[in-house]
């Protein structure tokens, strides 16, 4: 069996065990994007030389009986939205090309203190912002299941060089939806953990109070792994929560027997919802129920204005976050410019695209002078109503399950130009970001025409063990996380 | 009609830097007069990525400020986020306090001439400074200087209840020194770090209808305080009188032209678009906190005025001097505890040596190279009469420059007058043996003539006779 095909964990072990090196493993990887991703289009930057001395770091820890851990030597890659020093970060935006980051992020100092050799900077909507990768500045990041459809986004490069086996883990942001969308469309497992849960420090923001780094892998227990490794309380960040994470691993797979699993009637009635996707989370939750879970019928009654608010907060959060690209420290700035006011217009209309500056227009005018109280605070309030319903159905149920994206991957091209069906592919994913909850997005399914399907489980606040033992149990008794994208040899 | 049938109303509104070592938000120092740029970070820079980490002196120094103005000092308050561009602020916002101050509520009595007016205080709240621009740098190029970026302010704000620019310039003196005695801030109007924006509005006398405000920016010395708000009164009840309406505006203090023009209007004033800060949780103050910071806090200078006056009896003049330093009024007391003596006549070696020898020297209070003791030693020996009151102040002049002790200086000197009357005496006597035809003429009625033998006699005693001492001896001998 040919190393990529191992999952983090599996490679762990034959790293310590000795049968493998991280240099082999780095070169396998190196070997496979070589090979793959001028089909799939998954990263921005491939750090050649830096994996590979990282990997022999990784060996010599080994030898010299100081290995840093499970994933120590194990090759991954970053969303191209972490700081990583030294190295291009381009949050996928025509603004920051060329800049080199001055520092390394808290998650990314945590990797390297976990020994995992950085493979490089993949793909991603610009700033995070879409569903689809398409906005990205550079190119659009195909799905390995269907190269002529997309791998959802905002993480696309991540969810698609995971599933294309490039790399054996990913790191993503999700702020409506952005890890668990594309984890559910190239069928791969998604993790967005509580907010504050893990550091934002080194990660370009998009909307302050809704993102939170995750871990993207090929199955759940590397998901626990990879979460392990980047659950540390941070000083540098005033909203990571003071709280040590517990061992993910420990009773992963201690089965589901007993729990209550919510069903929300508001999510299935959805119109526009896909038939097989409906059936196959269907099945999926009847799967769970013979595995010893009890069905819940839950409401959760504001999910209904969860696009709306999501669409107020998230515009007025970025449109100021993005106000630092003004062409004056860093990043592109406009030549030919005579006053400050022209350097400034120029700089963002070149810098930015066309859904960033939508959102940016959006979010200033929510947050302007007597629109303030009828938008933004309105969306605030809101947003405290779909929080009390979570709140309200954690009372009777353990987790809650419903479909991650409302279809299976789409064409390329087919919605990029109708931002409300855009906007509409992550209805069952934004109301977890508005509440802070922890959401995870595992395979449960494909389609006739072979696209994935995923169940997405939500959890109360820190729960993030729970919906990882939730999901450890279905795909236990199923073999989607063995399946792989029919790519060929390249 | 004309100014004095019009009441101004004026409201300030203060930026006071607070004296923490390091930034608000990152670990930079927050020194001034380093090279550009030295005193950056990522955080500081608005590098992407970054978040804001509160340093917690800037609370505690921000609440003495709130409880030496008698403020409330809410036990939740919310950062919001500011925004507009503008090459010095690295963020594209600045983060700041909207809804929620940290402080309310509060009140700074002043003098004015009716008697003391207690001018309330509407809100302190927390910000953090942006960089500076640096324009015709040479090349036709503008530079940025983000040293001050982040640098921990307090702004404070008055309500309208300011009725001259005089008293004006009394709320700023009053507010300067309490910040100063807090230990929090250093005064600086020139250096920028105490900054001073004024709302004037002037209405006819009786009304109780507000005029329309104007705000006035750019002030940066106790000076153009009141040149700038005369000017501004001027300006609008020429306007009212002739007819026209005063415009909401902001207007920038020219101070070489001693004026101010429009800056921009109410159409072209910014839309801040406020909401809360979303990288940092409310600023919550635990139990006890403030009680804790409020006994901390030192004496202020309107309390210490009026000890001045009232135990030491000290006029105002001279208590108004000395406690408007409070290093000096600290020195002050230390000296008059080991002198003992009159304070009155302390008071003056402070108001006249000291303070001439610190100007003429250019000398820092903290660095003086003498000890209250010492400064008292001399004291003590002026007043037994071991030293003249003129050579005092030599011993003084040169204690002030070697810190050596006085007495060794006016031994070396030869300045300690005699104080032995046996010695003085003996030179009376020889004085007068050797003087016969000037005895005979005091004698005869020629007073003037004793002017002459005092200095016969002090020549004798080559300068060091108690002149006390010599005139009684004189008096004696002659008779008188």
């Amino acid at each position: 069996m040919e190393l990529t095909e191992l999952s983090m964990l599996a490679l762990g072990e034959k790293l310590g065990s000795g049968e493998a090196s991280s240099v082999e493993a780095v070169r396998a990887s190196l070997d496979r994007i070589e090979r793959l991703d001028g089909k799939v289009k998954a990263f921005l930057h491939v750090d050649r030389a830096g994996a590979l001395v990282q990997a022999e770091a990784a060996d010599r820890r080994r030898k010299d009986g100081r290995r840093a851990g499970p994933l120590d030597g194990v090759p991954v890659g970053l969303k191209d939205l972490f700081l990583t020093e030294g190295l291009p970060t381009t949050a996928g935006s025509r603004i920051l090309e060329g800049f080199i980051a001055p520092y390394d992020g808290t998650v990314v100092k945590l990797l390297r203190a976990a020994g995992t050799p950085i493979l490089g900077k993949l793909n991603m909507d610009e700033f995070a912002m879409g569903s689809s990768t398409e906005n990205s500045a550079y190119f659009p990041t195909r799905n390995p299941w269907n190269l002529e459809t997309s791998p959802g986004g905002s993480s696309g490069g991540s969810a698609a060089a995971v599933a294309a086996r490039m790399v054996y883990g990913a790191l993503g942001t999700d702020t409506g939806g952005s890890i668990r969308q594309p984890a559910a469309l190239t069928g791969t497992v998604g993790l967005k953990p509580t907010y504050g849960r893990v550091s934002r420090f080194g990660v370009v923001a998009f909307a302050s109070s809704l993102d939170q780094v995750g871990p993207m892998t090929r199955n759940v227990r590397d998901c626990a792994a990879l979460l392990q490794a980047i659950a540390v309380p941070d000083p540098c960040d005033s909203t990571s929560a003071p709280l040590k994470a517990p061992d993910y691993l420990a009773e992963i797979e201690a089965g589901v027997k007993g729990m209550r699993l919510g069903l929300p009637r508001e999510y299935l009635e959805l119109p526009g919802m896909d038939a097989e996707v409906r059936a196959a989370v269907e099945g999926a939750t009847r799967a769970l129920e013979r595995l010893g879970a009890t069905l819940v019928p839950v409401s959760l009654p504001h999910t209904r204005y969860a696009l709306a608010t999501y669409y107020l907060v998230a515009p007025a959060e970025a449109s100021s976050n993005l106000a630092r690209y003004d062409g004056v420290r860093y990043g592109l700035r406009a030549g030919d410019v005579k006053n400050l006011l022209a350097m400034y217009g120029r700089t963002r209309d070149q810098g930015f695209g066309l859904e960033v500056k939508r959102r940016i227009m959006l979010g200033t005018y929510a947050l302007s002078a007597g629109y303030y109280d009828a938008y933004y605070l309105k969306a605030q309030k809101v947003r405290t109503l779909i929080k009390q319903d979570f709140v309200e159905a954690f009372r009777s149920v353990d987790a809650v399950l419903a479909p991650t994206s409302p279809t299976p991957a789409f064409r390329i091209g087919e919605k990029v130009s109708d931002p409300l069906a855009m906007y509409l592919n992550d209805v069952f994913t934004l109301p977890c970001n508005l509440a802070g909850l922890p959401g995870l997005s595992l395979p449960c399914g494909f389609t006739r025409a072979g696209l994935p399907i995923g169940l997405q489980i939500l959890g109360r606040p820190w729960d993030e063990a729970r919906v990882l033992r939730i999901a450890r149990a279905f795909e236990r008794e199923h073999d989607f996380d063995r399946r792989s994208p029919p790519l060929g040899a390249g | 009609m004309s100014v004095s049938d019009f009441q101004p109303v004026i409201g300030l509104e203060v930026h006071a830097q607070l004296l923490t070592r390091s930034k608000i938000f990152c670990g930079c120092s927050t020194e001034f007069g380093a090279p550009p740029n030295a005193h950056t970070c990522a955080v500081c820079l608005g590098m992407p990525g970054v978040l804001p980490v509160l340093n917690e002196k800037v609370v505690e120094y921000a609440v003495r400020v709130g409880r030496a103005l008698e403020c409330r000092i809410n036990p939740v308050s919310i950062w919001a986020r500011k925004n507009y561009f503008y090459p010095d602020l690295p963020k594209g916002y600045q983060i700041s306090q909207y809804d929620q101050p940290l402080c309310e509520h509060g009140v700074l009595e002043i003098d004015t001439e009716d008697g003391p007016r207690r001018v309330r205080i509407r809100r302190i709240h927390l910000e953090e400074d942006a960089g500076k621009n640096v324009h015709d740098a040479g090349g036709g190029e503008s530079l940025v200087d983000l040293n001050r970026s982040g640098v921990p302010l307090v702004e404070i704000v008055s309500e309208p209840d300011i009725r001259s620019s005089t008293e004006a310039a009394e709320y700023l003196k009053a507010l300067r020194d309490v910040l100063v005695y807090l230990g929090v801030n250093d005064g600086n109007l020139e250096e920028g770090s105490f900054r001073c924006d004024a709302n004037v509005s002037v209405m006819r006398k009786g009304s109780s209808q507000y005029g329309q405000r104007v705000e006035l920016k750019n002030i940066n010395s106790f000076r153009f305080v009141q040149k700038a708000i005369d000017y501004e009164i001027g300006r609008q009840v020429e306007l009212i009188e002739s007819g026209g309406k005063v415009a909401q505006e902001t207007r920038l203090f020219d101070a070489v032209r001693g004026e101010t023009r429009s800056m921009r209007s109410k159409e072209e004033a910014h839309d801040y678009r406020y909401f809360p800060e979303p990288d940092l949780p409310p600023l919550r103050i635990p139990e006890g906190y403030v009680e804790r910071i409020e006994r901390a806090l030192p004496e202020l200078p309107r309390a210490r005025l009026h000890r001045f006056t009232a135990s030491y009896g000290l006029p105002a003049y001279d208590a108004k001097i000395l406690v408007g330093d409070r290093a000096l009024a600290d020195l002050f007391e230390k000296v008059q505890s080991a002198y003992g003596g009159p304070a009155k006549k302390l008071a003056n070696w402070f108001t006249g040596e000291l303070l001439r020898l610190l100007k003429e020297e250019n000398a820092e209070l903290g660095a003086l190279r003498f000890s209250p003791e010492q400064f008292a030693g001399l004291l003590k020996m002026v007043d037994a009469g071991e030293l003249s009151n003129n050579a005092g102040k030599d011993v003084f002049a040169e204690m002030f420059r070697s810190g050596r002790p006085p007495g060794d200086i006016a031994r070396e000197r030869g300045l300690v007058q005699v104080q032995d009357s046996g010695a003085v005496e003996a030179a009376v006597d020889a004085v007068l043996a050797a003087n016969p035809g000037e005895v005979e003429k005091y004698r005869a009625g020629k007073k003037q003539v004793f002017g002459f033998l005092v200095g016969q006699v002090m020549k004798a005693m080559k300068g060091k006779g108690n002149p006390a001492l010599v005139n009684a001896a004189l008096k004696a001998k002659l008779g008188d």
